[in-house]
């Protein structure tokens, strides 16, 4: 095995690994400042923050030959007997004056930037850079400019580094994003009429390591110290990436990427990214209602309030009551949920039909030059719920089939999960045509984020959890099972999907994901991956049925 | 930390002495600043009949203001440290994009909830543009809890009232302007 000395401590790196001198010193511990390298994208060596001395330690005598000069530890490849010395005086004092050289034509507005609190050159200085600058400057205001509809561009705060520049050249593939004039009078720009304007252009914002690009829809929002953060997933496509849900006070602000290698290494697309605002739309439905048997079925919908404690004996009932069950278990369901939902529809009637519920795909997956794969099917647990329905049923219907079967009346009642982000200025998931084919029953339970035309002919009318407020586990398109709990809570009036499960289940306490998950890893071959503590990037469901066969 | 924790250090009570167990040395003691208060001028005032004096207006902390800049328009820029350093949860504000070519950002809406402010000063430290001051204006009174919340147009406002007796804090105390 290879060895590194980092600052005289010995490491073993792997025999075939290429690392650089950061990623090397980060084994032992060390952190090597940069702004420049990134992992995901090419190496420039141009900020030269991460200057290092380094050497070679003579396999034979043990003697050191050091290189004279400082080298960039990004751009410095290790080997065998590589030394790195981190914390030398002769670094730090170019540290410093890397930092220095950098604020000489910055504008130093942290109080209004939006980056302040997670700048890595706030950071830095404070740990690497010297008390007082020599320059006697006065603070200016940054230049702003419109680079793209969701990014614009602070551009006296850049420090060059390049990464937007590298990144939209490498992974987005557009090039939109260029370099103007040299040395000192160096800025980011576009290209007059080509906008920053990709479907992973918010990517820029999170790799630029000062408050250079910001984020529109997050402009002044809120200062980052306020927002708490959960390892979430996105539920915007059945790619799944990894994300933050960054949140203060039940209210998200923003979604990040988080780094998994097995997903969306370090980055998420814009309909992700934007893709929670439906979580606080005031259109949501908020309570639960049932509509009054007084009313026709088919006069304009009239939902009373039932209370959620009510609802949990009444919908058992109503539906004992009414016969043969079908049910349509949604992709957005979390393993979890969609697991007890069909215990409680098997409780209620035996028989009851099982199927995967409406699947909502746009056109085919959308691959990057960086490889990031945006997914047409625009759910992100499909497999997760066919896996679960194969568990209590030999056939896994779809969507398609449910509507048939509902159709040719082979069905009295049916309990349809939606929870569908489609608020009601995009199309509704289902046509007024396929809904009617639920007209005719004794009874239908729609749970939903909005209203649609299914609920026109509903009995029930209960309202669903947003992807931020639900806990469990969902699973890829490339059968990546990935758990994670609530960010925020469901607003007032709102009982998750899983809540009420729970509840219907008799189970007694708060809704526990993780106990759930557990259950199930017990109980079947096809999850038994999701048994004990899972890892923040997942698992992989397949290789574990392989190790098990 | 428990009674066995190594940085507690114990000190034992001294014994009583010859003079404490008289007891006689003691009460003189006691009767001795009774009787120079007695005698002292008097600090309580006939509040509100009377107005108590402000040592230095400049340093009191009072009913907040925000200050205004040079064009009269809000000094603050909406950094929001002052509600960070706010031990007291009261400053509530919404910041957006400003209306003005030179200035980036600014407060839409800024209040105080001057009934749960402890009037530390915390957030006069805080700012780094010195557009929020503590005023020496002591009564605070109001017939209402909503009333008590102080919105931006009242805060200015009370900078418009006090702006000539008690200047920005300028040169003399360090401030920006
Ligand atoms: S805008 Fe940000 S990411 Fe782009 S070069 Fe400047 S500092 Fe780097
Ligand atoms: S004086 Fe103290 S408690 Fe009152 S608003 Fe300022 S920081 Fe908050
Ligand atoms: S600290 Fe000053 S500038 Fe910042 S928000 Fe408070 S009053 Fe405004
Ligand atoms: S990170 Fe190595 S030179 Fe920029």
């Amino acid at each position: 095995m290879p060895v590194v000395i980092v600052d005289g401590q010995e490491i073993e790196i792997g025999a075939d690994e290429r690392l650089n001198c950061i990623e090397a010193a980060r084994r032992a511990g060390k952190e090597i400042p940069h702004y420049c390298w990134h992992p995901g994208l090419s190496v420039v060596a141009s900020c030269r923050m991460c200057l290092i001395e380094t050497g070679q330690r003579d396999a034979a005598t043990g003697k050191v030959s050091m290189v004279p000069k400082l080298v960039p530890g990004c751009q410095t490849p290790v080997k065998d007997g590589t030394v790195i010395v981190t914390e030398s005086d002769l670094v730090k004092e170019s540290r410093a004056r890397v930092e220095e050289a950098l604020l000489i034509d910055h504008p130093i507005d942290c109080p209004i930037c939006d980056k302040a609190g997670e700048c890595l050159l706030q950071d830095y200085h404070f740990e690497h850079g010297q008390a007082e600058r020599r320059a006697d400057l006065h603070a200016f205001t940054s230049r702003r400019r419109d680079v793209g509809p969701t990014v614009t561009l602070f551009v006296d705060r850049c420090i060059m580094c390049t990464r937007c520049v590298r990144f939209t050249r490498e992974v987005s593939g557009e090039a939109e994003l260029m370099v103007t004039s040299r040395g000192a009078k160096e800025e980011i720009d576009v290209f007059p009429g080509f906008p920053l304007d990709n479907k992973l252009a918010g990517n820029v914002v999170d790799l630029c390591p000062v408050g250079a690009l910001g984020d529109k829809d997050f402009l002044y929002q809120q200062r980052v110290w306020f927002l708490k953060r959960e390892a979430n997933v996105c539920g915007g496509c059945a790619a799944g990436c990894s994300i933050h849900t960054e949140h203060n006070q039940d209210t998200v602000y923003r979604i990040k990427p988080r780094e998994n290698m097995h997903v969306n290494k370090w980055w998420i697309c814009d309909e992700g990214r934007y893709g929670w605002h439906h979580l606080h739309d005031p259109a949501r439905l908020l309570e639960a209602g049932r509509r009054e048997l007084t009313t026709s079925r088919h006069a304009t919908p009239e939902f009373k309030a039932v209370e959620w404690s009510d609802v949990v004996t009444r919908l058992r009932d109503d539906l004992k009551a009414a016969g043969r069950l079908a049910v349509a278990v949604s992709p957005m369901l979390t393993v979890e949920e969609a697991w007890m939902l069909c215990a409680v529809a098997r409780s209620i009637d035996p028989q009851a039909y099982l199927a995967v519920g409406h699947v909502p795909s746009t056109a085919a997956d959308e691959t990057f030059p960086g490889g990031f794969t945006i997914r047409g099917e625009k759910c992100p647990n499909r497999l997760g719920v066919a896996g679960v329905i194969a568990l209590f049923d030999a056939a896994v219907h779809t969507w398609t089939d449910l509507v048939a079967h509902v159709r040719e009346g082979h069905a009295d009642a049916a309990w349809i999960t939606a929870g569908y982000p489609t608020d009601p200025t995009s199309t509704p998931w289902i046509d007024a045509e396929t809904a009617a084919a639920f007209a005719e029953l004794k009874c239908l339970v729609v749970q939903d984020l909005f209203d649609s035309p299914l609920a026109k002919h509903a009995t029930w009318r209960l309202p669903a959890a947003g992807f931020a407020e639900r806990a469990g586990t969902w699973v890829n398109v490339a059968h990546r099972a990935q758990s994670f709990d609530k960010a925020i809570r469901a607003p007032a009036g709102v009982w998750p999907e899983g809540r009420l499960f729970w509840n219907m289940l008799g189970r007694r306490g708060l809704y526990d994901a993780v106990a759930v998950r557990h259950q199930i890893a017990e109980s079947s071959a096809t999850f038994a991956a999701l048994a004990g503590e899972m890892p923040a990037t997942g698992v992989d469901l397949r290789l574990q049925q392989l190790a098990s066969t | 930390m428990k009674p066995s924790d190594p940085g507690i250090n114990w000190l034992e009570e001294k014994p009583l002495g010859l003079a404490e167990r008289l007891y006689l040395p003691l009460f003189l003691q006691g009767l001795t600043t009774t009787a120079r208060h007695m005698v002292s001028p008097k600090l309580t005032v006939n509040y509100p009949e009377t107005r108590p004096t402000v040592g230095n207006p400049l340093i009191y902390r009072g009913v907040h203001r925000l200050n205004r800049d040079e064009e009269g328009r809000v000094k603050c820029v909406a950094c929001f440290l002052c509600a960070t350093a706010c031990p007291a949860h009261c400053i509530d504000i919404v910041a957006t994009e400003s209306p003005w070519p030179d200035r980036e950002k600014y407060p839409e809406s800024f209040q105080i909830d001057e009934l749960r402010c402890i009037f530390c000063g915390m957030c006069e430290e805080a700012c780094p543009v010195d557009a929020i001051e503590l005023t020496s204006l002591l009564d605070l009174t109001g017939k209402s809890r909503e009333e008590m919340i102080f919105d931006k147009e009242k805060l200015l406002s009370v900078y418009d009232m006090t702006k000539d007796s008690e200047p920005m804090k300028s040169a003399e105390l360090g401030g920006t302007l």
